[in-house]
């Protein structure tokens, strides 16, 4: 008994010490594994994308049903939200403006913020909502649903027909719809400068575009450029590689909206950056 | 001379249905992380004969096809399709490889946003690319006659019953005139007359395109009437090769209660 007790309660501590440290060394491990994973999966992807791309028998047709489908419908969306921020922006800047003698700057301070920053920023998050979020359950689904495997055994490349023309879709048509917004804002404003003030049509748009240079829309439009890759590419890369229950297809839906909606942000204050630098 | 327990099924089986083997699966293997789901499988597929998979649920009997079309990559082993391994093709052989296999997927697998129309059309145009507008639109009237489904052409997935589905994605995979036929369990969900009437079907590509099969199935009436042979997975294994007749007549408790059972 005096020989065996020390030896065991000495053994039990160091091996209840030592499986405890090598749990937590487990799961960071494991953890630090499934980081690398889902890092080497987005970077297989992104070069998939883009082999699959510059390849021949790119997916025309598809490619234009899917910019109906992102652009075309659309349009009231945007239009009303480009109508409102206007509309908004107009409204809460008018008094401050007043009060400094300055509301002959309104149309072209509203102009400028439209188009240098908010209609790409919030015009792109309502993008990533509607676009991003439908991307990533529609692909989700045919997942699901063994769709995309049914594509492939009839020889056909599911990654070219389903992601290159939807990212590409979106890279064309999400800056098309954010000047599309920019043109509504503007019409919004002009719209909010009306409810307490009396300015002609062309007077409001001439004043307007008399402060807009082509430095203000070039960064922009470059900027949204990304805004399009990223929704695109998140919302499909969310849905392609969606588990096999059907709870997946609302994770990929609501983790597209997540990342994309956080990756216009980020991607936005690079942006900001480097105009700063540049211009 | 030492021959191979596969090779010495096919000698045997070449001698009874006269065919040569269009698929010949050597020790495949196959695991999910530590899950085994195929170990040492060896199996073939005859010209012209409906091979029927039995077998529990997870014993692998999709995995087993799944590999075959290169949907799944094996972990090792070998799968000749005619005299072809799929393991060691490259991306564009393998595509070229899929226009002769016919895969029926166990939900159907119709494209949602797409009419009958535009499904069957879908594998038509990439595969069929010489065939006119009009051969085309004489083709899928005729397969979808040949499913009982001519009225079907402009509705959508979603306008479709369970065995209504089935059939048009049966129409789907024998329009581009497949030789070889996968179905992945063609019968589960679907009521007994149904499921008669799909196991009909398969009978009737079989004879009418003069295809070459693998069922996936745990239905045994489903088996009963298609099979020409049977194998019986479990565990990842083969359990037992033969006809219908022996399966039925076999003291095996493990055969009997699934006989008996399904």
């Amino acid at each position: 008994m005096n020989k065996t007790n020390p030896v065991i309660k000495v053994k039990g501590f160091a091996t209840n010490q030592s499986v405890r440290l090598s749990e937590k060394t487990m799961a960071k491990t494991v953890q630090a594994n499934n980081f690398l994973t889902d890092l080497a999966d987005v970077f297989f992807f992104i070069s998939r994308f883009l082999r699959e791309t510059f390849s021949r028998n790119f997916e025309f047709k598809e490619f234009l049903r899917q910019c109906f489908q992102i652009g075309y419908k659309s349009l009231p969306l945007i239009s009303i939200t480009g109508t409102i921020m206007g509309l908004v922006l107009t409204i809460q800047s008018r008094p401050v403006l007043i009060k400094f003698g300055a509301v002959t700057m309104l149309p072209g301070m509203v102009a400028i913020s439209l188009i240098r920053e908010m209609g790409p920023v919030i015009t792109a998050l309502i993008c990533a909502g509607k676009i991003g979020s439908g991307m990533g359950a529609e692909l989700g689904s045919m997942r699901v649903t063994e769709q995309i495997d049914a594509m492939e055994v009839s020889s056909t490349n599911p990654m070219r027909f389903l992601v290159v023309t939807r990212v590409w879709a979106a890279m064309i048509m999400i800056p098309l719809l954010i000047l599309y917004a920019d043109a509504f804002g503007i019409l919004g404003s002009w719209a909010g400068a009306n409810l307490k003030g009396d300015v002609s049509f062309v007077l409001f748009f001439s004043q307007a575009f008399s402060h807009v240079k082509f430095m203000d829309f070039l960064p922009a439009v470059i900027k949204s450029f990304f805004f399009g890759a990223v929704i695109g590419f998140v919302g499909c890369y969310k849905g392609y590689n969606a588990g096999r229950g059907t709870e997946s297809v609302g994770i990929a839906a609501n983790s597209a909206v997540v990342l994309a909606s956080l990756l216009v942000i980020i991607v936005d204050m690079i942006a900001v950056q480097i105009t700063d630098m540049l211009v | 001379m030492n021959t191979s327990q596969p090779e010495m099924i096919s000698k045997v089986l070449n001698k009874t249905t006269g065919g040569d083997p269009v698929i010949e699966i050597n020790h495949l293997r196959k695991s999910f992380g530590q899950q085994e789901v195929l170990k040492n499988m060896s199996v073939s597929l005859m010209k012209g004969e409906n091979l029927v998979v039995l077998g529990k649920s997870g014993s692998g009997k999709s995995v087993l096809i799944k590999c075959i079309v290169g949907l799944l990559n094996a972990d090792g082993g070998t799968i000749n399709v005619f005299n072809k391994n799929v393991l060691a093709m490259s991306r564009e052989e393998l595509g070229e490889l899929r226009q002769k296999i016919g895969f029926l997927f166990q939900s159907g697998a119709l494209y949602d946003s797409m009419t009958v129309k535009e499904n069957l059309e879908f594998p038509l145009r990439r595969i069929k690319k010489e065939m006119t507008e009009n051969e085309r639109s004489e083709k899928i009237n005729e397969v979808l006659e040949n499913v009982g489904l001519a009225d079907a052409l402009n509705k959508m997935p979603s306008q479709l019953s369970g065995g209504m589905r089935k059939r048009i994605s049966l129409a789907r995979t024998i329009v581009v005139d497949p030789m070889i036929m996968l179905y992945d369990e063609p019968t589960t969900g679907l009521d007994p007359i149904t499921s008669d009437e799909i196991s009909s079907l398969i009978n009737d590509v079989q004879k009418k395109y003069k295809t070459s099969s693998i069922i996936i199935t745990h239905d045994i009436n489903c088996a009963h009437n298609t099979a020409n042979r049977i194998v019986m997975l479990k565990d990842g294994e083969i359990y037992m090769e033969g006809k219908t007749a022996d399966f039925e007549n076999s003291s095996d408790p493990f055969i009997q209660s699934f006989f008996q059972k399904s």
